[in-house]
Order: structure tokens, then C-alpha cells, then sequence
């Protein structure tokens, strides 16, 4: 395969990966769970609150005590664990070992291990710090993954209206969800219809002239695209004023649910302190 | 670029987010007055465009690949504002709804890559392009450059994010609590990257985007970019030198210290204390061609020099003890008076016109 089909395909797996995991989200949102049984303002505020405590917990153990949380409610959830070892937990940890690994080495402090001639020195701190790092980025991660895969994004939209953020970035967030699906797709036929008339390998700098190109022909269409829903609103009456539909009611296992998120997060702090 | 949750202490990250938050708000202000219905489309599209282009596997020269960002063109067609929340929008999806960049460090993240590499972006393009046709081929060059430093100075500001970490947040035993590497191994090791790769990529982005606006749809570059009538300032544009002269009286303000270092009394405003003060009166004889003080003060500046007590004498109210904070205070008072009785003028002169 040459080069620039190899480069084709990397993109279109890229896109169809995106849309693969939408579709994922919404079935795992659609399913009976705890997280998908409560309230979706108390679902932001309380994964929120979880992930605030990691970043302030300073001690290990509680970091690793909140990631079995986050683990026993993506079980509740029936969230597939094995989806979440090899497309959260695995690439966390990947692209935090690499950051983290040479942490070993170079953080200053007492001496755990010495090796290569006593060249290379791990020290306790070091140890201290990656470990501390990684469970922080893998609990972070896998509370915001759960939390994404448990919570349909109109509701998400819907909660963040509870945060006071303007009707305008709220309307903003959801038209950007909906067309970034229609200018995947676009942009992946554009792509595809390439590969299906390339033959041989292309010089680098065709490639780039050409991916460029795509980029342009797809910023064209998405500028007549934003004319055409422009007048639609128009049509449709829009002034300027958003509305939206507020149909969230509070129960009592709601509260219930907050509660027993706000009491986990401020014990981790405390012990975590 | 996209910093996960964990890296960042949570001081960093509110202050990041105050800061994030202050650059959407002077963005979502300044679109607010372009129309509703126009903008708001746009900005969305755009976004969900620099979504895509974001993951678009781009050949690089030396045989690697990178992405761009997308910033540059946004900030080339929206302008500073509309590429703000664009790119704000486009990092928000992919953290609440792909967990591409932390919930926590969002703040962080908006800021360094939507608020700074906009600005940048932006800037960079007009200094270069200014003047210059819309076919030219220096708007090209200008837009690849502009891009070039758009993520590199992005990245650099999370490379300083990351390095402050182990300075200020560490354990009794010296163990850093966040991103462990302080900032003399975490610039060169973000920057290496940035530098070589994706900077480039964005680079080649913007400058083939800007090209083939200029055969395909010059619209775009004549109607939007380069002219400072962006589709953001277009309605806008009145209030832009209102908005250069607050950031004027905003630099003058803070420069208002540079007055300690000046020596000695300024000639002619001396006080009845001068003229028993022997140092004080050398100064003045020498600042005055040899000329001397009188031995007294003369009876008239006795008698009126005691009229008007000063709230802030010689700029430093009497419970402030530092210098250059009693001359920040005297300026921001001074400021405020001003604008205060600039505000009724104007309030009288509506009322007057109002009345039949």
C-alpha cells in the first residue's frame, strides 16, 4: 500500500473510530445503571467533585482508593470493563508511563536503587511521584469516561445549564456536536474518493498539497453550510434568544446520589490531605 | 497539548480557568455584537471544522505526520474573538464528550491553545500580511508563520504550566505532587516536539488553507481577514480604538511606579517644608542655575499651601506604606474619579436631549 493510501486509511480509521465510540456512548447511556438512574445535573456535579478530590488528594492510597470507586460505579453502570482496559486505562497508561518513566530518574531525593554502574539512580521521591502521577491521570480518566459513556450530551448540555453557562455557548456546544458527525462524514468520503483514484506513491509535498486542499474544500463547505442554517433559523423565526427545555425534576435518589458523591470526594481530601 | 486531568495542582487550574473565562467573555462580548443569529451558526461550524481538521494525519517532511490545530485559519476568518470560542467549543466537545484533555484542566487548555494561540495567530497574520494584496503570496508565508507560532507558543505556556508544578507543589520529602519535571527539562521537552512537528503541521495547514482561499474562494481572505473588518469586528469596528485607549490607560496605570526612581523634587511644586530643609534647598539652588531659596517661604505660598489637604499626598494615602502600591491606588482612584464624572456629564447631556 503506498504511503498516501497509508495515510488515507490512518485518517479514515481515525474517523470512523470517533463515530464508533459516539455510537457506543449512546448505547452504554441508554442502558439500566446507577449513573444512568440518577438525575444528569447530579451526574456532572458528583463526577466532578470526585475528579476535583483526586487532583487534591496528595497521598496514594487515596487516589487508588477513588479509582475503585470510579471502578465499582462504571460496574453499576455496566460500563464494559474490557472496553475501558484497552481503550482508557491501557492508552492512559502509555502516554503517562512514557512522561512519567524518566520521573524515576530525575527527580531529586534518597537513593531506592542504583543501577548501570551506579549511572542511573531511582529515587524514593521518584517512585513517589510517578505513582502518584499515573493513578491520578487513570482515576481522572476513568471517572470522566464513565461519566461520558453513562450521560447522553443533550443531557449533558441540559446539566450545564444548572453551571450558569450562557444560553449562546450552550446552543454553540450542541450545533458544534451535531456537524462535527456531518463534517466527519463529509470529510471522509472526501478522503475515501481519494484513495479510490491514487495510484503509486505521491512526493511528500503533493500529500500535503492535497490533504491541505481537503482541508479548504471542507472549510468552503462548512461556511456555505453555516449560510444555509443561518437562514434556516431565520425561517424558522430565530432573534437571538436561545430556549431550551428544562424537564430535569429532582427526587429523593437524587439527592441521595449527590450526597454520597460529595461525601466520598471531601473524605478523600481529608484523608487524602 | 491537550493536558490531562492530574497534571495541574488545582490552584493552577482555577487560575487558568479565571483566566480561560475572562477571554470568553470578552469574546462571547464582542460576538454578541455582530448578530445572534449569524454568529452563532458560524462559530459552531467552525468549531465542529477544526474538530475534523484536528484529526487529519498530515505528512510532514522527515517522513513523520502530525495534526494541526486549526487555530490559524479560524483566527484568519473569524478573527481573535469568533476563533476564541471556536476553538473553546472544539476542546470542550473533545473533553466532555471523547475525554481528549481533563475536565479539570479545561480551563488550562482553552486558555493555552483558544485564547493565546488565537491572539497569537491573529496578530502574527495581520503584522505580516499587512498591506499586502489578498492574492499575495506573502499572506501565504504570513499565515504559515502565524500558525508556526500560535502552537509553539501555546505549547510554551504548557510547558510553563507543567514546570512550575514541582516548584510549588511538593510533599515534606520533596516528592512533586503534580507534573514532576520542573521547568529547565520541561520546556526543552515540550518545545522539541512542538518545534519540529506540530508547529509545522500547522504551519502547512494554514498557509495550503490561505492558498487555496485565494483561487477558490477569496471572499473569505477579502471580506474577513487582514482588514481588521473580521466578521466579529465588522459591526464592531467602532469600538475598537475605544478598546486600544482602555488598554492604553490600563499599561499607563500600572507604569505609574516609574515615578519613585525620578530624584529630587520636581522644580517649581516645592512645599513651605523645602525652604527649612537644608539638603532640600542645595537641590533646588543647584537645580536653579545657582540661584537660591529665600530663607522663609514666601508669605502668600505660607498662607495657601495649608487651604487643601490632599486625601493622597505626594500619591501615597497616609495607610498604604509601599510606594509603588500607593501609586497604583492613586492612579486607579484618579481613573475612576474621572470616569465617574465623565458617566453624569453624559448622563446630564441624555437627560437634557431627552427633555422636550
Amino acid at each position: 500500500m503506498s504511503q498516501v493510501r497509508g495515510l488515507v486509511t490512518t485518517t479514515v480509521l481515525g474517523f470512523t473510530r470517533v463515530l464508533s465510540r459516539a455510537l457506543i456512548s449512546e448505547r452504554v447511556a441508554r442502558q439500566p445503571g446507577l449513573l444512568q438512574s440518577l438525575d444528569p445535573r447530579v451526574r456532572l456535579v458528583g463526577v466532578l467533585s470526585l475528579v476535583l478530590a483526586v487532583t487534591l488528594s496528595r497521598k496514594l492510597a487515596t487516589v487508588i482508593a477513588l479509582f475503585f470507586v470510579a471502578l465499582l460505579m462504571a460496574i453499576a453502570s455496566r460500563v464494559s470493563l474490557a472496553a475501558l482496559a484497552t481503550r482508557v486505562w491501557l492508552i492512559a497508561l502509555g502516554f503517562t508511563g512514557v512522561i512519567a518513566l524518566p520521573a524515576l530518574f530525575l527527580t531529586p531525593g534518597d537513593a531506592a536503587a542504583v543501577s548501570g554502574g551506579g549511572t542511573l539512580v531511582i529515587t524514593k521521591q521518584g517512585i513517589a511521584a510517578a505513582s502518584l502521577l499515573v493513578a491520578r491521570v487513570e482515576t481522572a480518566v476513568t471517572l470522566t469516561t464513565v461519566l461520558i459513556l453513562c450521560t447522553p450530551w443533550t443531557h449533558v448540555l441540559k446539566a450545564l445549564r444548572a453551571f450558569r453557562l450562557p444560553q449562546e455557548a450552550i446552543m454553540m456546544l450542541a450545533m458544534t456536536h451535531r456537524y462535527i458527525f456531518l463534517l466527519i462524514e463529509t470529510a471522509g468520503q472526501m478522503f475515501e474518493s481519494r484513495q479510490s483514484r491514487s495510484i503509486g506513491e505521491l512526493p511528500g509535498y503533493e500529500q500535503r498539497r492535497i490533504t491541505a486542499r481537503m482541508a479548504g474544500v471542507l472549510l468552503s463547505k462548512s461556511i456555505s453550510l453555516s449560510n444555509e442554517v443561518f437562514l434556516a433559523m431565520q425561517s424558522r423565526g430565530f432573534r437571538g434568544e436561545v430556549q431550551l427545555l428544562a424537564e430535569f425534576h429532582m427526587r429523593a435518589w437524587d439527592y441521595l446520589g449527590l450526597l454520597a458523591f460529595l461525601s466520598t470526594g471531601a473524605l478523600a481530601v481529608w484523608v487524602g490531605r | 497539548m491537550h493536558i490531562p486531568d492530574g497534571y495541574l495542582s488545582p490552584s493552577t487550574c482555577g487560575t487558568l480557568y479565571a483566566a480561560a473565562l475572562a477571554g470568553w467573555y470578552g469574546a462571547l462580548k464582542s460576538s454578541k455584537r455582530v448578530l445572534l443569529s449569524r454568529i452563532i451558526p458560524l462559530i459552531s461550524v467552525f468549531a465542529a471544522f477544526s474538530f475534523v481538521v484536528m484529526m487529519f494525519n498530515l505528512p510532514l517532511p522527515g517522513g513523520t505526520t502530525g495534526h494541526a490545530l486549526g487555530v490559524t485559519i479560524a483566527a484568519i476568518v473569524l478573527g481573535p474573538s469568533g476563533a476564541v470560542l471556536a476553538l473553546s467549543i472544539a476542546l470542550a466537545i473533545q473533553a466532555l464528550f471523547f475525554g481528549d484533555g481533563g475536565i479539570s484542566t479545561l480551563g488550562a487548555n482553552c486558555f493555552n491553545m483558544a485564547v493565546l494561540g488565537s491572539l497569537v495567530a491573529y496578530f502574527s497574520y495581520r503584522t505580516i500580511a499587512a498591506g499586502s494584496a489578498f492574492s499575495s503570496r506573502r499572506r501565504v508565508v504570513a499565515a504559515g508563520i502565524a500558525g508556526y507560532l500560535a502552537v509553539n507558543v501555546a505549547a510554551l505556556a504548557a510547558a510553563v504550566e507543567f514546570g512550575l508544578q514541582p516548584m510549588l507543589f511538593h510533599d515534606a520529602n520533596g516528592t512533586p505532587l503534580y507534573a514532576p519535571y520542573p521547568l529547565h527539562i520541561a520546556i526543552p521537552a515540550m518545545m522539541t516536539g512542538h518545534l519540529a512537528v506540530a508547529g509545522v503541521a500547522e504551519a502547512v495547514i494554514a498557509a495550503g488553507l490561505v492558498a487555496y482561499l485565494q483561487v477558490a474562494d477569496p471572499g473569505l481572505l477579502n471580506n474577513m481577514a487582514g482588514t481588521g473588518r473580521n466578521i466579529t469586528s465588522a459591526v464592531a469596528g467602532s469600538s475598537r480604538s475605544l478598546e486600544r485607549l482602555w488598554i492604553t490607560v490600563a499599561l499607563l496605570m500600572l507604569l505609574t511606579p516609574l515615578g519613585i526612581l525620578a530624584a529630587g523634587k520636581a522644580w517649581g511644586e516645592w512645599s513651605p517644608a523645602v525652604f527649612a530643609d537644608d539638603s532640600a534647598r542645595a537641590q533646588v539652588t543647584s537645580a536653579s542655575q545657582g540661584q537660591a531659596l529665600p530663607p522663609a517661604p514666601p508669605q502668600g505660598l505660607r498662607r495657601l499651601s495649608t487651604l487643601w489637604t490632599a486625601p493622597f499626598p505626594d500619591y501615597a494615602p497616609r495607610f498604604v506604606k509601599s510606594s509603588p502600591f500607593g501609586y497604583l491606588l492613586s492612579a486607579t482612584f484618579g481613573v475612576g474619579v474621572v470616569l465617574l464624572l465623565s458617566q453624569l456629564v453624559q448622563l446630564w447631556v441624555r437627560r437634557r436631549r431627552e427633555t422636550p
